[in-house]
């Protein structure tokens, strides 16, 4: 039996529908029309919360276009730091006229909505339990701007003026934000500022500012940043210190390596020594970025310079690992080191390449033909991005193996509240087994796949080493001393230790996070961008006087700790964001426990997972068993 | 089955080169192609340049992909740093290993199957890329190993074993080097060591992708009568217009300076590419004059080769992006590092 939810409807009659004062604690959803403009004003609410110390997320619900189609931004402010998708929202900023009625639709019981009044809104649209606030943003830019660009722009930040009187957000966090966004465009600031004021004055004038709903300063940001995955992901391969990359554009991975390139280009530039300061050949670059021709050879160049001993990664999504497969298959068997980013998207195909998902467990662990095995990691939030970034460099080149950093499109595109990212400046990389020339020295001879050491790694040497470590690599049938074999037992030698360093990798994967409660039956295991939703969901689920423990799995393979959690409980859940319970299967065939024993909780239809969703699955499962 | 190996003890005293090593030192396992395959003259003559040249054996990198061709660099060079990738795949691989390590000298063996039609994506952007290596593509117009499908080279007309005339038209790896931006275009015969061994000794010097189509007749599958790529056939229409003497820079003081300067092309290294009876109006340098060229020796049936285009002064891969002049595998990882304090100071632009 499966719990699926099957859409993202909002649950009425959750929390955050009681009426009254609500400080630091309310939902936002701004409907806009892709391609114009949004996206700033947008970010700018959000970030300004941010600053005023409050807990925030800014989830980005777009499409798979230029310019045209429906797009949503959803905030969500929470004093107690609950910030997964809220699904009840108690404003809506209705921009987009194609959407209005499934928009005005969603809006809480006692909420409002924020609608451009430049045109009547169509009395069907009307509801008697929520507050209109109508403003006339189209006619208050067209008096005010005279370019038909800064007409359609400067609506944005004119209704981003009016929630800052409404929600009571500090005038002088948004002046301090648009000066440092514009700060090289006088021309651009002026106008900003103006619609803001427009928009502030407006509300201010017409309404009772602030709303019931409202922010007020604290404390609780001092010590975080506001990131996206792409970028986290960037530094930690900047960090780790990887020096080849090959790539090919795809949604939602294009970031990551456009920052890496950016952050390249601003902390591994030289000048070159002895060159005249200012000639073009100057300066050199410490990093070589390749965008390939497809996403096979942006796998292959990975596999060619790790080969050559550089650090070298490459980020793609899902249609990306698919073509890598053979090439996969070619690093595991032969054991050359590989980083992968896979910023999952909604498959399968193309899919919805603007949504979010974690569909490809099971393609990652078990990516190419034959018997292949790999290692994954999966970061929950930005922070932990950078973390692993810097980790699966370490892992790929301690196991000689490709290693996957599952992160998604949640994680990778929207701005996270993480922790600040911090760095030790005694960490020394771990290079793994790599023999030199003098190491070459003090052996008899040198055979590739021999030498093992407790976790079943062999020694490799890499090219332009002494001829008496020069060996062919082959993907091939091949034994143990690296030759060419068609024997069934050397043939089995080889793929049976393959397997062992597997499972000797287990320890060195991030350790699962887990969490207990008093009295707890009921567990429930997650991975990934599930993390905040979950957490929020044991916290509602202990107020309905369900007790349950919490394991979120970082890394595969895993540890018997995953096992052993599942076989505790009574009831164990599963909560991931695919349509098969993927992660439920792998720890199933990997640990061998009762599949029957994991109930699976699954929400796939592309958007961030909410803890309503997780609460009601749970309720309603344990409510049939009982 | 492993690959048998030749037995070392030298028959005479061998002459030795300026590292001391003779040609067995340059050798690799004992082939395992059928006797007669045009690729082991074509491997032949590798080991002799290499020979030649006094190249470390462990600063070579020889790759591959898959077929009867991609099999080859196990018999050469046995000092050399070796990978067999997957079929089509070795200018990709080639591409990362020269971009982490610049230093070393590339040699990548492929066949016309591995080139021309799975890989042949991936040869066209090692041509844009002009990824600083030798390409030998080992052109039998026959898929070997899966016993004898026409490849993407096959001329129209030309027969199968079988009989069956191919209907498709194919691919010339040298016009579409033209188009891709190549810098270093070759042709040769495997049964001419004479021509092959200076051209590849070029294709070394050359800085930047050095394509050579090297016809390499398939004794097996593709030797019969109606076969355009057949020692026969080749023996008869080959045209060896456009001949040429490689002059390592270590002679060139001791050398005459030609007066035509379009019939020497000095390589960045300081060697010189000599051309002997080139017909008129013919400019290696000159991208029309060669497709004309190219495209009018075809029509009359015949097969041109030599150097037949090359072009020394574009950039290589790493000049176009600027890259240090050591390997970035060997850069400190100190430098790589921008530290804890850029950390927290590029942090304040999260908030």
């Amino acid at each position: 039996m499966t719990t699926t939810i099957s859409h993202d409807t909002a649950n009425h009659d959750a929390k955050n529908t009681d009426t009254g004062l609500r400080v630091n604690d309310f939902a936002l959803k701004l409907a806009n029309v892709n391609g114009t403009g949004s996206a700033s004003a947008n970010s700018l609410l959000m970030q300004a919360i941010f600053r005023m110390g409050i807990p925030v997320s800014g989830k980005n619900l777009f499409p798979s276009n230029i310019q045209g189609l429906p797009t949503w931004y959803e905030i969500r402010a929470n004093k107690s730091g609950y910030t997964s998708r809220a699904l009840n929202y108690d404003l809506m900023v209705a921009m987009n006229s194609q959407t209005y009625a499934d928009d005005i639709k969603e809006v809480s019981s006692g909420g409002y909505v924020l609608y451009d009044s430049s045109w009547p809104l169509d009395p069907s649209m009307l509801r008697d339990d929520v507050t209109f606030l109508g403003i006339p943003l189209a006619k208050v830019c067209l008096e005010n701007f005279t370019s038909s660009r800064e007409r359609v722009l400067m609506k944005n930040i004119a209704y981003a003026g009016a929630l800052v009187a409404l929600l009571d957000i500090d005038l002088n966090v948004i002046a301090e934000l648009l000066t440092e966004s514009y700060s090289r465009n006088e021309k651009l600031l002026a106008s900003n500022q103006k619609a803001l004021r427009l928009g502030y004055e407006f509300a201010a004038e017409n309404f009772e500012c602030p709303l019931d709903i409202r922010v007020a300063p604290m404390d609780a940001t001092a010590h975080s940043i506001l990131i996206d995955g792409n970028t986290a992901s960037a530094l930690g391969c900047l960090y780790a210190g990887a020096t080849v990359a090959g790539w090919y554009p795809i949604t939602p991975a294009t970031a990551l390596m456009d920052n890496f390139t950016a952050l390249c280009a601003k902390y591994r530039r030289e000048p070159v020594d002895g060159a005249v300061p200012g000639a073009p050949d100057s300066i050199q670059n410490n990093y070589l970025i390749l965008q390939a021709e497809d996403e096979i050879a942006a796998i292959g160049m990975v596999l060619g310079a790790s080969w050559n001993g550089a650090r070298a990664f490459t980020s793609t999504s899902g249609p990306g690992i698919s073509l890598m497969g053979e090439l996969l298959g070619l690093a595991y068997y032969t054991e050359i080191p590989a980083v992968i980013f896979d910023v999952q998207r909604t498959g399968p195909s193309t899919g919805m390449p603007t949504r979010t998902q974690q569909a490809d467990i099971l393609l990652c662990a078990y990516a190419s033909h034959g018997d292949t095995k790999h290692i994954l990691l999966f970061p929950a939030n930005p922070h932990e991005c950078f973390e692993f970034a810097v980790t699966s460099f370490d892992i790929a080149e301690r196991f000689q193996t490709p290693v996957f950093m599952l992160s998604d499109l949640d994680i990778g595109m929207n701005d996270w509240v993480v922790p600040e990212l911090t760095w030790d400046d005694n960490f020394v990389p771990d290079r793994g087994r790599v023999l030199d020339d003098k190491d070459l020295s003090e052996i008899a001879e040198f055979f590739r796949y021999t030498n093992e050491d407790a976790d079943f790694v062999t020694p490799r040497t890499v090219p332009g080493s002494d001829s008496k470590g020069a060996y062919f690599i082959r993907g091939s049938g091949h034994d143990k001393f690296g030759k060419y074999t068609e024997v069934p037992a050397d043939y089995q030698e080889v793929v049976d230790r393959l397997k062992k360093k597997h499972a000797a990798s287990a320890h060195s994967v991030p350790a699962p996070i887990e969490i207990r409660r008093e009295g707890a039956k009921v567990g429930i295991i997650t991975l990934g961008s599930c993390d905040l939703a979950v957490r929020e969901a044991i916290d509602d689920l202990a107020d309905l006087g369900i007790a349950a423990d919490y394991l979120r799995v970082r890394g595969f393979p895993f540890v018997e700790d995953v096992r052993r959690f599942v076989e505790e409980h009574e009831s164990c859940f599963v909560v991931e964001q695919n349509r098969d319970g993927q992660l439920r299967s792998l720890i199933a065939i990997e640990t061998e426990v009762d599949i029957e024993k994991m109930h699976p909780v699954l929400q796939y239809g592309g958007f961030p997972l909410s803890a309503v969703q997780v609460v009601s699955a749970i309720t309603e499962t344990l409510k049939d068993r009982s | 089955m492993t690959s048998p190996t030749k037995p070392l003890i030298p028959l005479a005293v061998l002459p030795k080169n300026e590292l001391g090593l003779t040609v067995r030192d340059y050798e690799g396992a004992m082939s395992t192609l059928c006797a007669g395959c045009g690729h082991d003259s074509v491997t032949a003559a590798i080991t002799q340049m290499f020979f030649e040249l006094s190249t470390p054996p462990h600063l070579i990198a020889k790759l591959s992909g898959i077929g009867c061709s991609s099999k080859t660099p196990t018999y050469f060079v046995r000092g050399a740093h070796g990978f067999n990738s997957a079929h089509g795949r070795m200018a990709t691989i080639a591409t990362g290993a020269n971009a982490a390590n610049r230093e070393l000298t590339y040699i990548g063996i492929s066949g016309d199957g591995d080139s021309l039609s799975i890989g042949i994506g991936h040869l066209s952007h090692l041509m844009r890329r002009n990824v600083n290596m030798v390409y030998v593509l080992e052109n039998n117009g026959v898929y070997g190993l899966t016993k004898g499908q026409f490849s993407a080279s096959a001329d129209i007309g030309s027969r199968s074993k079988r009989g069956v005339p191919n209907v498709i038209a194919p691919i010339d790896p040298i016009m579409l080097g033209l188009s891709m931006g190549a810098t270093f275009l070759a042709r040769s015969f495997s049964g001419d060591k004479e021509q092959l061994i200076p051209l590849l000794k070029a294709a070394v010097a050359h800085k930047g992708l050095a394509l050579i189509d090297v016809i390499s007749p398939c004794v097996t599958f593709n030797d019969h009568e109606g076969s355009t790529k057949s020692y026969r056939f080749m023996r008869e229409h080959e045209v060896k217009e456009i001949e040429t003497d490689f002059v390592p820079w270590q002679q060139e003081i001791s050398m005459p300076h030609h007066k035509d300067d379009a019939r020497e092309i000095i390589m960045h290294d300081g060697s010189a590419m000599r051309f002997r009876s080139v017909p008129d109006g013919y400019d290696p340098r000159d991208r029309q004059s060669v497709e004309e060229y190219i495209r009018e020796r075809h029509e009359r049936g015949e097969i041109a080769t030599g150097l037949l285009y090359v072009n020394e002064s574009s950039s290589d891969v790493h000049e176009m992006n600027n890259t240090p002049e050591v390997a970035l595998s060997k850069i400190p990882y100190s430098r790589l590092c921008p530290g804890s304090a850029a950390l927290s100071k590029l942090q304040e632009d999260f908030r």
